[in-house]
């Protein structure tokens, strides 16, 4: 799917949700426990049909494939783990900005 | 919304904003905001304007905004009841939040207005309103501009803009526990609201200090052991003033100190670095129009500009430092093409965060999305990015541009001069002339020849100012930005010297 900043996708299998922070060009395919994550708007699962030990993203944290462009920040958290092309997305280390406000 | 539903999943007991009995922990403002709402709802109301001093109220009516779908309008507190009513009559079914002082003079503004205890209180009484409305596309908030070059306008912040600001440059639950920020910036300008966004995405307890006073400020830094602060440049100005003949604020606990919104003189800058020489600073430039924000200068680039011999890293310290990741820059010359690298033009920007849209006025964004600043700009080989000043304010004398700003900081670091303006006048041969408004230092008397010799010994024949006024007093909104226009309108009628 093509995805832009601002995106948000919810996990088709659990309760994980997210938001695109970065987007590369090209089409993209997102999955979280293996399954397309779909638009936020869409239903959300009838039950979480993973289990609570799967791990899955963090509250608040970012996802990224620098080399791709691509950066998700989970704004509910889950189990699934979140992949992009069918590769695990790892944590991006936090290296914060100076607070400016 | 989706903010403050993260930060209370992630941190809804601490503090958010206040202290003692007036505090709110995050939980404590969702819940507020919810109850607000469905007031909001039930009232058929379709604007939440805020007009007063920051306050718990305020953060409670921009949530309690966003839940019931509808814009926060921020607006100027100082404003009276005529020019409210006259801004506000252009937002049909208004309820307008006051605190104590602007609650009388807002009577007879045309629209309902509740003092921020009643507000409060309204927003404990009741169940929360349904679910939050998730769409990034509605307007958020509506911020009337400085109106420092033109009428104000109101620009259209939608959440999508805000969201991008907020995720592009801070960590959810980033602040530790004992984190506390000193506001003093005021609600209805933007780095009021980018403030209260920002820091409560990383859970950092708001300190509200309405009323700003150089001793209050550091009484209030001291006491509440505040780690962070954002200020405008006048206020640190003040607050440098304040300490003369002192080595050390004496605010140990403050671990980092943003300061923005308009010109500062470097020396300021490098004076408040040696009294708060454990605080790290940081520069941030940005636009009502660009959700705040889209340059910094941080702390190690403070250090290393003060730290060294060599003017090009030296002169970082007028900068505004280098654009936050996610935003595009472009300078441009006078035919819209992208100048040379190093040449100065006026600065373009695109990003998530940039919006460009206003409610009343055509959107100035050309068609690839890219914003004029109507700032004057350029970016050094490191990236590093100078505003000269407003595009419109640059007087063009001779053919050649001179930035008013050049002239000022010369003339500024004249012992007899407290502060100045320089703006263009009409002349016939040049097609305009310089002239410098000048207000003495405490004191002091103002030469103007004597002055005048100054400038030309340290600028060019070109860039002397032609004519030197002295006044007692120059204008400057509430946030201290000067106001040109107004300086230009009194010296058009003044009697010709």
């Amino acid at each position: 799917m093509q995805v832009k900043p601002g995106t948000q996708l919810r996990s088709a299998v659990s309760t994980v949700e997210v938001v695109v922070v970065r987007a590369p060009a090209a089409d993209v395919e997102l999955t979280c426990g293996g399954a397309p994550m779909v638009p936020l708007a869409d239903e959300p699962p009838a039950a979480d049909q993973l289990t609570a030990d799967v791990e899955g993203p963090a509250l608040g944290k970012r996802y990224a494939d620098e080399e791709a462009g691509l950066e998700l920040l989970c704004t509910k958290a889950g189990p699934g783990e979140l992949a992009c092309n069918g590769v695990a997305l790892p944590v991006k280390g936090a290296k914060p900005l100076p607070s400016s406000d | 919304m989706m903010l403050l539903d993260m930060a209370v999943s992630g941190f809804g007991d601490r503090t958010a904003v206040g202290a003692g009995e007036t505090s709110l922990t995050y939980a404590e403002l969702y819940r507020r905001a919810g109850v607000a709402a469905a007031h909001l709802q039930s009232d058929g109301v379709a604007h939440l304007a805020f007009v007063g001093a920051n306050a718990p109220a305020f953060p409670v009516a921009v949530f309690a905004a966003a839940w019931a779908g509808i814009p926060v309008i921020p607006v100027n507190y100082r404003l009276g009841a005529a020019q409210v009513r006259e801004l506000l009559d252009q937002h049909p079914d208004t309820l307008v939040v006051a605190d104590e002082t602007t609650r009388h003079a807002l009577a007879g503004c045309g629209h309902p207005v509740v003092e921020a205890e009643q507000w409060l209180a309204m927003a404990s009484a009741g169940e929360p309103a349904g679910e939050w409305p998730n769409d990034p596309e509605a307007i958020a908030v509506l911020l009337y501009t400085s109106g420092t070059t033109a009428a104000p306008k109101a620009a259209i912040l939608r959440h999508r803009h805000l969201l991008s600001y907020v995720f592009g440059s801070v960590e959810f639950a980033g602040a530790a526990e004992d984190e506390a920020v000193l506001v003093t910036v005021p609600p209805y300008h933007v780095a009021g609201l980018a403030n209260l966004v920002s820091n409560l995405f990383t859970g950092r307890r708001l300190v509200y200090l309405p009323a700003f006073s150089p001793e209050a400020w550091l009484a209030t830094a001291r006491s509440e052991r505040v780690t962070h602060a954002m200020v405008v440049p006048t206020m640190l100005a003040r607050i440098v003033d304040s300490l003369e003949g002192q080595d050390s604020a004496e605010v140990p606990s403050l671990r980092s100190l943003s300061y923005g919104g308009s010109r500062i003189a470097p020396s300021i800058v490098a004076r408040a670095l040696e009294l708060f020489s454990t605080t790290d600073f940081v520069n941030a430039y940005g636009l009502t129009e660009t959700s705040s924000t889209i340059a910094i200068l941080g702390p190690e680039d403070h250090r290393a500009a003060l730290a060294s011999d060599d003017t090009a890293v030296s002169r970082r310290l007028g900068s505004a430092g280098r654009l936050i990741p996610g935003l595009e820059a472009e300078v441009r010359g006078p035919d819209g093409a992208v100048v040379a690298e190093g040449e100065p033009g006026e600065l373009w920007v695109r990003g998530e965060q940039v919006s460009g849209e206003y409610l009343s006025h055509a959107s100035p964004l050309d068609e690839q999305g890219w914003f004029p600043t109507r700032d004057r700009a350029w970016f050094d080989p490191e990236g590093y990015l100078f505003i000269e000043g407003r595009a419109d304010d640059t007087i063009i004398r001779g053919g050649e541009n001179i930035a008013p700003a050049e002239i000022e900081e010369v003339l500024v670091q004249h012992p007899s001069v407290g502060e100045v303006a320089v703006v263009g006048l009409p002349d016939e041969e040049w097609g305009q002339r310089i002239a410098a408004v000048v207000v003495p230092a405490e004191g002091h008397q103002v030469d103007p020849e004597e002055l005048r010799e100054w400038a030309r010994a340290r600028l060019r024949t070109s860039k002397t100012p032609d004519v030197i006024d002295v006044w007692a007093a120059l204008p400057y909104t509430d946030t201290g930005k000067l106001l040109r226009r107004q300086v230009l309108a009194d010296l058009a009628t003044e009697p010709s010297a």
